[in-house]
């Protein structure tokens, strides 16, 4: 019997296997599972609903966007098969210069006459340059002086935060213009978040950008071989991981209204958690936009849950810590079954 | 299935079998990779497994070396039913296997490697590297092996870590040893030690299973052939009663009439000449032609610089020195991209390291090197055009595959290859560098593979085929190049060659396995 059937019993399986969901819709099927355990804890401690409740909810969200914006650069350097550890000190420098540039001239304009406020680009673009900059040369590290991407960011995460410091000698940089505190204000910091995601989701699904960092990370020898730059690449999407470390630094100093040195302390942690809750593998050539901007939800859901119910800070990151561990074991049972081979 | 004569021709000459698997059944999530298989391996023999690439071999050994559990049936040791539950319960039942991946620490001494988790202690606790490196000599004192013990495993050749692992599990003192296509690094000399090696183990009353592709070392060393199909043992029996036809017939269920379907073609002009190539360390003073429509066969032991003079043309490791003409105009080549720019493309020697994106889809792998040259407007790629070039080479090369956004690794190595001569056949190269194309991939998809090398040819395509086995070399080459150790030690016309003074060219002077950089 079978003899001539050759390689069927290989053709039946895989067909079955691409009806199943896709990633993103079982991470946001979790996403609705823990905001309902929060809208019924709530009702039971609280006696008050969780999700029923827009400022709370716009808040949550606030929250979700800064460390989102660096989770969808820090996503991409994790496809590569890299790692940032730099984006919450970036975030911090970028934050202290773009300040510098957006104060109001006020004050300095009795001792200056000539002193103006500068339109708000001046500052955006200030802010965008500085995290590319530093994505720049954490990239040229990485790809020609071949240093691991653990190592070479470790030493810009330290880097920049003493940069973010003696800028100012610590000082905080406070009195913004109006015109660039807009861009943090309201739902924008939503928006941007948001349009950064679809316009990263979209290069990376649609364009030879998005292909080759995929190809680098799932094999740099073969993408070498296959014609890729790799070396140029990777500067590129470090730098690309930069810029959005930088632009988060802009929002958070507008949304803020100052620029301090302490800021974004942790957050490349958090970024590397929702790009990592949200099924992107840190062994490289895995990994969706859409994925990352859920898992930045999730993150956001229980903060906002636990603060909601009460629950001491300490005990927030533990549980964190945990889920953040859950969701790595989750992803390593999904790729021992995907890769069963005869 | 049908019945077998295993038991009248077997059981004859002994009654104890010193492995039996009986009515093995293993699924892995929708596909049955083994369906009742039973093997019975005698003490004192080399049983050759025969069978395409996913007919279930390389399944069956992981079963009997504890690395998957069967859902059904058992696995005897001199009469015993064993209960696996992994490795280590082999390997103390007195199973070892040498896998087809080759499972090293390159930071660790040979010594240490060999016996890691087996670490001769003192007094103290400590490891007692005297008394391991003195373990280690004696051990390769038996097997005819001359290494340092004390050596990094690093700086071992492909061939130089294989005779390793041969080593390593031999010191297990195992009753069954498994090999699992052993050769597939080695060149002939290192063969032929290797079965001095198996012929001592079997003098000694060990069970040698042995997968293999090649059908001359099947009739060279093996006792007993048994053949497995789609998962099903087909047949078994002493390999004095077989032929390799009946062998191939029994693997792919059908017959293959021509293996090197060698078509004489009109030659053209010089493609691509290339004059005094030196790569500092690795080889020197390369010089030679070909033309279109020619097949220039590239031979020479593993280590020779085959596949250092590949990679050089491709710019993987530009030249430090010597001159790339193509069509006429010297050229400079410092990278792949550029290379391909210039109509080249090489199909790189080791399917895993260098060819596939294992994670990705069959698409995604066969798209990869014609995204540089157009397929794209506006920085988008353009992936409907891209999807119709893709299926259609496809089918061109009769890939088989449920889909296109298949993860390649869940496909068969002949599979495997195909989408990657694709992604190459995409580029439409005018010169085409072909490092071991058929290399662990079965006798069906082989032969497909030889047509189309025939095909392109025809083309006008130039074609340079690295290859280890020389019937193939033999077989598809118009001209063929020597190397040994960075040189060119001659060349062979097609009429001239056989696999005599190929082997007179390839060999030289015994010499430790040491890689070149």
């Amino acid at each position: 019997m079978a003899t001539n059937t050759e390689s069927t019993q290989h053709l039946e399986v895989p067909k079955k296997r691409k009806r199943k969901l896709p990633t993103e819709v079982s991470i946001f099927l979790v996403l609705i599972g823990i905001a309902l355990l929060f809208e019924v804890l709530g009702w039971a401690i609280r006696g008050d609903s969780f999700l029923m409740n827009p400022r709370r909810l716009l808040i949550m969200i606030l929250q979700v966007s800064i460390i989102g914006i660096i989770a969808i650069g820090v996503t991409q350097v994790i496809i590569t098969g890299g790692i940032d550890l730099s984006s919450g000190s970036v975030l911090a420098l970028t934050a202290m210069v773009t300040a510098s540039f957006a104060q109001q001239s006020d004050y300095l304009r009795a001792v200056y006459p000539a002193l103006t406020d500068l339109p708000w680009v001046l500052p955006l673009l200030a802010g965008l340059l500085v995290g590319a900059l530093a994505g720049l040369v954490n990239g040229a590290l990485i790809a020609f002086a071949m240093i691991p991407p653990f190592i070479a960011t470790l030493g810009m995460m330290v880097s920049a935060r003493g940069m973010a410091r003696a800028y100012t000698d610590g000082q905080p940089v406070s009195m913004l213009t109006d015109q660039f505190t807009w861009i943090g204000s309201g739902a924008n910091p939503v928006i941007i978040f948001l349009a950064v995601a679809v316009f990263f989701h979209i290069a990376l699904k649609y364009t030879r950008y998005g292909k080759y960092t995929y190809a680098i990370g799932a094999n740099p020898q073969a993408a070498r071989v296959s014609g890729i730059n790799v070396r140029r690449h990777l500067v590129l999407v470090y730098s690309i991981a930069g810029l959005l470390a930088g632009l988060a630094g802009v929002v958070a100093a507008a949304r803020a209204g100052t620029g301090q040195a302490g800021m974004g302390m942790m957050y490349e942690l958090d970024a590397i958690a929702a790009a990592v809750i949200g099924g992107t593998s840190l062994a490289g050539g895995v990994g969706r936009i859409a994925g990352t901007v859920i898992g930045a939800m999730i993150l956001g859901v229980m903060l906002s849950g636990f603060t909601f119910l009460g629950v001491d800070a300490y005990y927030q990151d533990i549980i964190k810590g945990a889920i953040i561990v859950a969701a790595v074991v989750v992803d390593q049972y999904r790729q021992r079954k995907r890769n069963k081979t005869t | 299935m049908e019945p077998n004569n295993y038991s009248e021709t077997l059981n004859k000459d002994r009654a104890g079998f010193l492995l039996e698997v009986e009515r093995v059944r293993k699924t892995f999530p929708g596909v049955v990779a083994l369906d009742n298989v039973q093997l019975k391996v005698r003490p004192g023999t080399v049983h050759a497994l025969m069978g395409e690439n996913g007919a279930g071999k390389s399944t069956l050994m992981k079963i009997i070396a504890g690395v998957y559990i069967p859902d059904q049936g058992e696995v005897r040791l001199n009469g015993k039913t064993l209960h696996l539950h992994g490795p280590l319960g082999a390997l103390e039942a007195g199973i070892a296997m040498i896998h087809q991946e080759l499972n090293l620490m390159p930071y660790m001494t040979i010594a240490e490697n060999i016996w890691i988790r087996r670490e001769p202690l003192n007094a103290f606790g400590m490891v007692n590297h005297d008394r391991m490196n003195r373990m280690t000599e004696t051990l390769f004192e038996r097997l005819g092996i001359d290494m340092d013990p004390e050596m990094d495993v690093r700086r071992l050749t492909v061939a130089g870590r294989q005779m390793i692992e041969i080593a390593k599990a031999v010191s297990y003192e195992s009753d069954v040893l498994i090999m699992d296509e052993p050769t597939s690094s080695l060149a002939d000399r290192e063969v032929e030690h290797l079965f001095r090696i198996i012929n001592d183990l079997r003098a000694q009353g060990k069970g040698i299973i042995y997968i293999t592709h090649k059908m001359d070392e099947v009739f060279e060393i093996a006792d007993d052939i048994s053949v497995f199909r789609d998962g099903q043992f087909i047949h078994s029996a002493a390999a004095s009663d077989m032929t390799s036809d009946e062998i191939i017939k029994l693997m792919v269920g059908r017959e293959v009439t021509q293996m090197f379907p060698k078509e004489e073609v009109p030659i053209g002009d010089v493609v691509l000449s290339v004059d005094s190539l030196s790569l500092d360390g690795v080889f020197e003073n390369i010089s030679f032609e070909v033309r279109a429509g020619e097949i220039l066969g590239l031979a020479g032991l593993v280590g020779s610089g085959r596949t250092n003079v590949a990679e050089t043309l491709f710019g993987v490791t530009p030249p430090s020195s010597g001159r790339i003409v193509i069509d006429g105009k010297e050229e400079v080549i410092s990278s792949p991209h550029q290379a391909m720019l210039r109509g080249l493309a090489l199909l790189t020697e080791d399917r895993k390291e260098t060819g596939l994106f294992l994670g990705l889809s069959v698409i995604e792998n066969m798209e990869m090197a014609v995204l540089r040259d157009g397929y794209t407007r506006a920085t988008f790629v353009e992936q409907h055009r891209l999807d119709q070039e893709c299926d259609s080479m496809t089918e061109r090369l009769s890939v088989k595959t449920p889909s296109m956004d298949e993860r390649i690794g869940n496909l068969s190595g002949g599979n495997q290859q195909k989408v990657l001569i694709g992604r190459w056949l995409m580029t439409k190269p005018r010169i085409l560098i072909l490092d071991e194309p058929t290399r662990g991939i079965d006798v069906g998809a082989k032969a497909e593979i030889h047509k189309l090398i025939t095909e392109l040819v025809r083309n006008g395509v130039a074609v340079i085929m690295i290859s280890s086995e020389l019937p193939e070399v033999l077989g598809m080459s118009d001209r063929i190049m020597v190397m040994h150790e960075g040189r060119v030690t001659g060349f062979l016309d097609r009429s001239e060659a056989n696999q005599v003074n190929i082997m007179e060219l390839a060999s030289a002077p015994v010499q430790p396995p040491v890689a070149h950089d």
